[in-house]
């Protein structure tokens, strides 16, 4: 008998949309509440992974259409970026820059260069988390 | 800024960063990895003589004041240790070239060798003893791949019990650091100094325990005497390249880090830590010694040869005396320029003859003459003969030893050169000279394996002929450690 899994793929689409709501919310609320890159991260790639396992590992690749290796070298790239900002503006590593920017829709905001920091830390952890899970789902 | 003093970790993790984008384009892994570490090379020497001109130089991330941000130290021993690892990593890609194989290139060698020398470099540089946690975590994990990478069935053997201990280690580090921690109340590690100086005696007896921890700890990773017993094994099983790299580093880090502990948080533990050091060192010493004499399979005697360097090293230690610290800085960069060496000599004996073992070929003097020759003087110099580089270091740590009063450690010393000697001279003379027996195989690129292996030794040469020349750099490098006022007032300015 064929197996019919329309009710699992369903779920997943509106399920899985909601965990990566949720995971940016974790993300933005670090800084005041609890939360941050590291868990909003691993969030983002258990909703990928609820899409691995409602789906295929085809479809999943296609979805992301990136090597995960990549996503994790990009992330490395923001920390270390965000380290150099403090270099440039004459002051040691890691200096983060902060401040009230006026931005046309969203008004008066209060920007930290730690947010960039972190968006390394969640692309290093969705990218080691996927990496883990395809070559060990992968292999035979 | 003090910016520069980050270089040594900066350089080669953005190395590793660029070459994880291109993992499979072979040449550009290898262009890149040969640029990052000629990077490297400069502006550790750069950071030498800036160290020199400044004194201690150091730099607060982020801009936090000292005891409560993470400290940047550069000493003139990390600076010392950074560069010759530097000197030891530009060797060892290019040696890796000719030697590690394709499959292994297109899987992350490059990047897994770069990240380990950000942990290496990293541990010789912080002033922080959680940092230097991490750091020694980043120097593992990236250590378990470069262990790993291959599969073959030896490697994998080997990679397990690697990994076991060196989990529980880190185990033990963290709850070492833990009972620190709610002792002093804080992690930077001239705080810590400052704090523990200021107890006066009081609770000395927690302070023991937390230096037994930390000796347990480092010594896994240095191979003390009780803990040494997976480092034979484990690095019997990589291929050459990275044996030369693990031999010439990894240990050494922990030797380092014993130096720096010790130094500073535990210096007036005179009446247990101290001797207990001194004791297990001299046992490492004998039991290298026994394994040395016992093999005669080249990679065997040298692993071997690390041990009895360490507890060498390590004896002087727990003297803290001037001499005996300036004999151990001499004689921990000489190891380390001279295992690579020989690491590297063995593995184009390998590549030529096929094995390991003294016993299955002799004569390869009759076929390959350099090689003998700088097998030779890779003897001479780990031995400890006048002009070579083993020399002055064994020198001021006997004298070290006998004006304390510690007759049975300096005899030890003394004999356990003999040995040394006596090991490598028996490999040489068995597989080096007599009948050409065995075959060699001679379509390797012998010139271009050779190329690393001279660059170092002639680093040696140099570095035994112009001790005189280098003193002045290892001075300031043991200052500190005698005195450890200079490194706190250099970390926290009041």
């Amino acid at each position: 008998m064929k197996t019919n899994d329309v009710l699992l793929r369903n779920v997943t689409k509106v399920v899985a949309f909601i965990i990566f709501l949720f995971s940016l919310h974790l993300f933005f609320a670090g800084h005041y509440n609890p939360g941050g890159g590291f868990v909003a991260g691993l969030t983002s790639a258990g909703a990928i992974t609820l899409t691995l396992l409602a789906y295929d590992i085809k479809t999943v690749k296609s979805m992301l259409n990136m090597n995960t290796i990549i996503i994790t070298a990009v992330g490395l790239i923001f920390v270390v970026g965000t380290g150099l900002l403090g270099v440039f503006s004459g002051k040691p590593f890691l200096t983060h820059l902060y401040g009230h920017v006026d931005l046309p829709v969203l008004g008066d905001t209060s920007l930290h260069t730690a947010t960039l920091f972190d968006l390394g830390v969640y692309l290093v952890v969705v990218g080691v988390t996927l990496t883990i899970i395809q070559t060990i789902g992968e292999s035979d | 800024m003090n910016n520069i003093i980050l270089l040594p970790i900066f350089i080669p993790l953005i190395g590793a960063i660029i070459l994880m984008l291109a993992p499979k384009k072979v040449i550009v892994q290898r262009t890149i990895a040969l640029i990052m570490s000629f990077i490297l090379v400069a502006s550790d020497l750069f950071l030498l003589f800036y160290v020199k001109n400044h004194g201690i130089t150091t730099l607060n991330i982020g801009n936090w004041r000292a005891p409560f941000g993470i400290t940047i130290v550069a000493d003139m021993l990390a600076a010392l240790l950074v560069v010759t690892t530097s000197f030891v990593l530009t060797c060892v890609i290019i040696y890796s070239f000719y030697s590690i194989g394709k499959a292994r290139e297109k899987f992350l060698y490059y990047p897994s060798v770069l990240f380990l020398i950000v942990g290496v470099n990293g541990s010789f540089l912080t002033g922080d003893i959680f940092n230097l946690f991490v750091f020694f975590e980043v120097m593992l994990m990236a250590s378990y791949v470069l262990l790993v990478i291959g599969g073959t069935k030896i490697q994998l053997k080997a990679t397990i019990k690697y990994l076991l201990i060196n989990v529980v280690g880190s185990a033990f580090f963290v709850v070492a650091i833990g009972i620190l921690y709610s002792m002093i109340g804080t992690l930077n590690m001239a705080d810590i100094s400052r704090k523990i100086n200021a107890l006066h005696g009081v609770d000395t007896g927690m302070i023991s325990v937390a230096a037994v921890m930390f000796l347990f700890v480092f010594g896994l990773k240095a191979g003390l005497f009780p803990l040494y017993f997976w480092l034979p094994g484990s690095y019997f099983a990589p291929p050459m390249p990275v044996l030369a790299l693990f031999g010439a580093l990894l240990t050494k880090v922990g030797v380092y880090a014993i130096i720096r502990t010790y130094s500073l948080f535990f210096a007036k533990e005179t009446t247990f830590a101290m001797p207990l050091l001194g004791v297990l060192a001299l046992i490492t010493i004998i039991l290298g010694v026994i394994g040395v004499i016992s093999y005669y399979d080249l990679k065997t005697i040298v692993i071997y040869n690390i041990l009895i360097a360490i507890g060498v090293i390590l004896f002087s230690v727990s003297i803290m005396t001037r001499e005996a610290m300036t004999g151990a800085v001499y004689y921990l960069i000489h190891d380390m320029i001279i295992k690579s060496a020989l690491f590297l000599i063995i593995g184009v004996i390998m590549a030529i003859t096929g094995t390991s073992t003294v016993k299955k070929f002799s004569g390869l003097m009759t076929v390959k003459p350099t090689l003998g020759w700088s097998f030779f003087i890779a003897i001479l110099a780990i031995a400890g003969i006048p002009p070579l580089s083993g020399f002055f270091g064994k020198l001021l740590m006997v004298e070290g030893a006998f004006s304390t009063g510690e007759m049975f450690g300096g005899i030890v010393i003394l004999l356990s050169s003999l040995f040394v000697l006596m090991s490598l001279i028996k490999v040489f003379t068995r597989g080096f000279w007599g009948e050409k027996t065995g075959k060699f195989n001679l379509a390797i690129p012998y010139k271009k394996m050779m190329l690393p292996v001279i660059i170092l030794l002639t680093c040696s040469v140099l570095y035994g002929i112009f001790s005189n020349a280098i003193y002045p750099f290892i001075s300031d490098a043991v200052d500190p450690i005698i005195d450890p006022n200079l490194y706190i007032n250099a970390v926290i300015k009041e």
